[in-house]
């Protein structure tokens, strides 16, 4: 039992036929305890051999605070995690339609190259001769970059695609200040359909956010931008192709607009893959943009991370790119890591420790390369076309906002076609479960009601994509014919059934406690 | 192209139920004297033996840590991963899954992330942990803009021997925010004066345990000064194994507890990714950044997890978030959790023991130099080797005899005037032939 006095292990009850069964599994349908509740202290997996005696010198700092870590046996590790990794749905068990999310085929050529021991076993502080490799493979990635983006200049440190954010907004904030208007310049607009990390980037270094209303169509009204421009504003953030799965038209006009008020323009690259190889958005007028590598070039995502978020900055930007920065000198290429180093006068700072993450640089680099030039614009154009396909195989049953313009990349419905079925949006996910799909992102973007963004990607045959639909369809037709039981009550067939949520943030129980002795457990 | 399972004839079908001519007609929107007509200037598409071998010939120009005697640390450090953690983190499940929002088929990732938690709680004798960040320099950056909230104050007091980049880190941050950081100067070689600077505008003291020389730093003193001034302890440390064998922060009154992850379960790999480790106290926690896996029960009351107290992030709150992050280094946290399950108390307690042991050796050999000597009165498995001139030159010297002997205390701090110290890490990955190697090299060199 554990502290909220609930078995640790309950059996399924799910009225399926067949009987209850005496471990609560069935069949390969396995419950796994904690760690914490199967290994034991004395308990060890890996065999370290004692050393010769020797004179320690840890002073008064030795540990006397207690250890209660449990161990586990190789064996019984391997079953353990083997049982977790069954309780998850990855892309490689299925459509994963994550709307903005971009979830596609991780190659794994990618995951054999970033472990040769010449990247993963190679110390961001060796010397730099010992590392000639790794510089010019981020001189490569670096490359890549620039020619699809248009961009001059790119800065490889930024750890996720918020982090870049953050670098993209601190290197604007730097421009601002070189230019002396730093003070006066204290607004960032941002449009109500960007990302929320947008708003919370802006606040973090100190900003005042202002809102754009999106207009009807779903996009940014360059006039809306014209009458929120003052000199006051710093810059304006805008995701392109935006959270409704459209591509902002009017980006040209709401760039120079920007410019025209002084300020400098920001665009989320977080939707780069629905126009790699289209467009290079430094013809559009950006000034800085993140680049989500593990989105566009299919670094797995591990369950949430990690990312990397390089960020490519327009000439007026690049002198102030974070340290360490890779320069070509003339022995070659050299990383300058110190903020007064000469080639680093302006460098807005350091963004983290080391130098960013070359594991997901190997990997992005490999995709470029397995893609090339050639697959990459058509990697794009089929990600558009699923959506869009997508999207119009649906229309005549469920209802989708803004289709009067092409989607790119992702396609975006509402809840307005669940209206009378007493059935919501999160219903028609957990519905999805059972028939064997994660569900598309729910709730998001929040200018539509209950949206529903579904995010096919390039990686799917039109079969998988007509399965998909098919499975819809039946959705839409149960819910319209007022078979509720078959929403309300999924998952029905998942690891879990629906999920007390309330609870968990009510009273939030974050970690294993040790159970109280029988003794002293009063019930 | 083998990832691109679309053919012609599905793609003309598919335009066909859109009503489009051509794909082109999808792309409208962007304006099109911007259109891009030809491809961009890179190579076309190269099969898989093709880019293996253009990335082989890149990784072959590297030196791997493994080839060598290798002493270098200063914030990431070689140890042994057992093979199982990486065979079990590539299982495609964890691997190729998402944040989990549908809990429901998510349990795995919230299952592990709820156990690594627990562990970094207990390795740190903290009472909560979050769910990862992206590593040890940005958890600490966040842990100042934490202790801010929680103090409503924002003055920051940096020890000197925090290590440089960990420093130029929050300070960077610090700046853009226009807080206020107060950066003491490097002490190697002597205890460092960390409580005459702070006063009741302090919101917190960052001190990190070893310490970038590797000195073992008391934090029971400093802990209290800081909160007689209503101020913050906030303990940082860089190699994880460390805790295994000496007192953790959260026995020594730290309020946040940040640390680098990378060192139980993960590679080198040149700087990242890595894994960043935050704890705090109980009464803290809903002004704690990054993601925190729960507990809770189903529809049927079964025990589950589920990610929670999301009403402090970003996708909810916006420009009131308490932090921009919105993601976490999870893969690296599931391989942290797989080395620790692994090692347990008794397996961690001999790694670090191990560790220690080889630095003990080391320093004694490298000591008995002529011309060098060991600042360090304690250490765990790094300490600072003090040589005769320019440190960077000697370490040179050693890569060129095939020795990579540390890290120059000048390529860290170059303006610091410290030209002639070397931070030297030796792990259980090192032999005793190695460190042999190491002495009798820098004779020579010396």
């Amino acid at each position: 039992m554990n502290r909220e006095g609930r078995g640790a292990t309950t059996p399924h009850s799910i009225a399926l036929t067949g009987p209850q069964t005496f471990t609560g599994n069935r069949a390969l349908d396995l419950e796994e305890g904690l760690i914490f509740e199967i290994g034991r202290t004395e308990v060890t997996g890996v065999d370290i051999p004692e050393p010769a005696p020797f004179r320690e010198r840890l002073g008064t700092q030795a540990r006397t605070a207690p250890l209660d870590l449990p161990g586990l046996s190789e064996p019984e590790a391997m079953r353990h995690y083997v049982r977790l990794s069954r309780m998850n749905y990855g892309i490689d068990s299925g459509l994963f339609p994550l709307g903005s999310c971009t979830m596609k085929h991780n190659p794994r050529l990618n995951e054999k190259m970033a472990r040769l021991p010449g990247f993963a076993d190679i110390h961001p502080l060796q010397p730099q001769s010992t590392v000639k490799g790794a510089l010019g493979l981020m001189a490569e990635l670096s490359r890549y970059l620039l020619e699809l983006t248009g961009m001059q200049a790119v800065a490889l440190t930024p750890k996720a695609g918020a982090h870049g954010e953050l670098c993209g907004m601190m290197a604007i904030k730097a421009a601002h200040a070189a230019r002396g208007d730093g003070a006066t310049r204290h607004v960032v607009l941002v449009p109500e359909s960007a990302h929320g990390t947008n708003p919370a980037t802006a606040a973090l270094i100190g900003y005042q956010v202002r809102s754009i209303p999106a207009r009807a169509d779903g996009t940014v009204d360059p006039e809306a931008v014209k009458s929120a421009l003052g000199p006051e504003v710093a810059a304006l953030m805008l995701t392109n192709p935006n959270t409704c799965g459209l591509f902002e038209r009017d980006v040209v006009a709401i760039a120079e607009a920007v410019h025209g008020a002084g300020a400098y323009f920001y665009s989320d690259g977080a939707n780069f893959n629905a126009i790699l190889g289209k467009v290079r958005i430094a013809d559009l007028g950006v000034d800085a943009m993140h680049i989500n590598l593990h989105k566009t070039f299919s670094t797995p995502h591990g369950g949430g991370g990690p990312g990397a978020g390089p960020v490519v900055l327009s000439d007026a930007l690049a002198p102030f790119a974070p340290v360490p920065a890779l320069v070509a000198t003339a022995d070659g290429l050299a990383l300058v890591e110190d903020e007064g180093a000469e080639g680093a006068q302006q460098a807005l700072g350091r963004m983290s420790a080391f130098h960013g993450q070359m594991g997901m640089f190997v990997r992005a680099l490999a995709w470029m390369l397995s893609h090339g030039a050639d697959g990459m614009r058509q990697a794009s154009e089929d990600a558009v076309l699923s959506a869009n396909y997508i999207r119009a195989s649906l229309m005549d049953l469920m209802s989708a906002p803004f289709a009067e313009r092409p989607a790119m990349h992702e396609a975006l419905f509402d809840d307005a076609w669940l209206a009378g079925t007493g059935l919501t949006t999160l219903d028609v996910a957990k519905a999805l479960i059972d028939e064997g799909y994660h569900p598309m992102t729910v709730y998001f973007p929040l200018v539509v009601h209950g949206a529903m963004l579904i995010e096919p990607t390039e990686s799917e045959s039109k079969a998988s994509l007509d399965l998909f639909i098919a499975a819809l369809r039946d959705l839409a037709m149960a819910a319209k014919a007022g078979d509720k039981e078959r929403f309300l009550g999924a998952p029905y067939y998942a690891p879990r059934r629906r999920l007390d949520e309330t609870r968990a943030a009510r009273a939030p129980v974050l970690r294993w406690v040790k159970p109280a002795p029988v003794a002293d457990a009063a019930e | 192209m083998r990832y691109l399972p679309l053919t012609p004839e599905d793609r003309a079908e598919m335009l066909a139920r859109i009503g489009v001519a051509s794909v082109d007609e999808l792309f409208v929107d962007i304006p099109a004297d911007k259109r891009e007509t030809a491809l961009p200037r890179l190579a076309l598409h190269k099969s898989e033996l093709e880019v293996e071998r253009t990335l082989a010939r890149l990784a072959g120009q590297n030196v791997p840590a493994g080839s060598v005697p290798f002493f270098v640390g200063a914030g990431a450090y070689r140890h042994h991963v057992p093979a199982t953690v990486d065979h079990l983190i590539q299982r495609s499940e964890f691997l190729t899954s998402y944040t989990p929002y549908q809990p429901e088929i998510a349990q795995g990732t919230l299952q592990y992330l709820f156990e690594f938690q627990t562990q970094v709680a207990e390795l740190t004798a903290m009472e909560v942990a979050n769910a990862s960040m992206y590593d040890g320099s940005t958890a600490a950056a966040e842990a100042v803009l934490m202790a801010h909230r929680v103090t409503r104050r924002r003055k920051a007091v940096l020890a000197g021997n925090l290590h440089p980049h960990y420093r130029s880190t929050i300070e960077t941050v610090s700046r853009y925010a226009a807080d206020e950081v107060v950066a003491l100067p490097p002490a190697p070689f002597g205890e460092e004066d960390l409580i005459t600077p702070i006063d009741d505008t302090v919101s917190c003291v960052v001190v990190q345990s070893p310490d970038v020389f590797g000195n073992l730093v008391d934090l029971k003193p400093i802990a209290e000064a800081a909160h007689k001034a209503g101020a913050l302890l906030v303990a940082v440390f860089t190699e994880a194994v460390a805790l295994g064998l000496i007192e953790p922060p959260g026995a020594q009154g730290a309020d946040i507890v940040v640390g680098e992850g990378q060192s139980i379960g993960n590679a080198l790999n040149f700087g990242g990714p890595y894994v960043g480790l935050f704890a705090t106290r109980q009464k803290f926690v809903r002004q704690m950044p990054g993601r925190l896996a729960g507990e809770t029960v189903d529809a049927e009351g079964r025990r589950g997890f589920v990610l929670t107290l999301s009403t402090r992030e970003q996708h909810i709150r916006r420009e009131k978030a308490t932090s921009n992050i919105c993601t976490n280094s999870g893969l690296c946290a599931l391989a942290f959790t797989i080395h620790m399950s692994l090692l347990g108390k008794t397996g961690l307690t001999r790694l670090a023991r191990a560790n220690h042991a080889a630095a003990c050796d080391l320093a004694d050999r490298l000591a008995a130099v002529k011309g060098a000597s060991v600042v360090n009165d304690t250490f765990f498995n790094e300490f600072t080797l003090r040589v005769p001139g320019p440190a960077a030159d000697v370490v040179e010297k050693l890569a060129a005899k095939g020795i990579l002997a540390g890290v120059p205390y000048s390529r860290l701090a170059p303006k610091s005037g410290l030209d002639d110290l070397i931070l030297v890490a030796a792990t259980e990955t090192t032999t005793e032939d190695d460190r042999a190697a190491y002495a009798a090299a820098l004779k020579e060199v010396l």
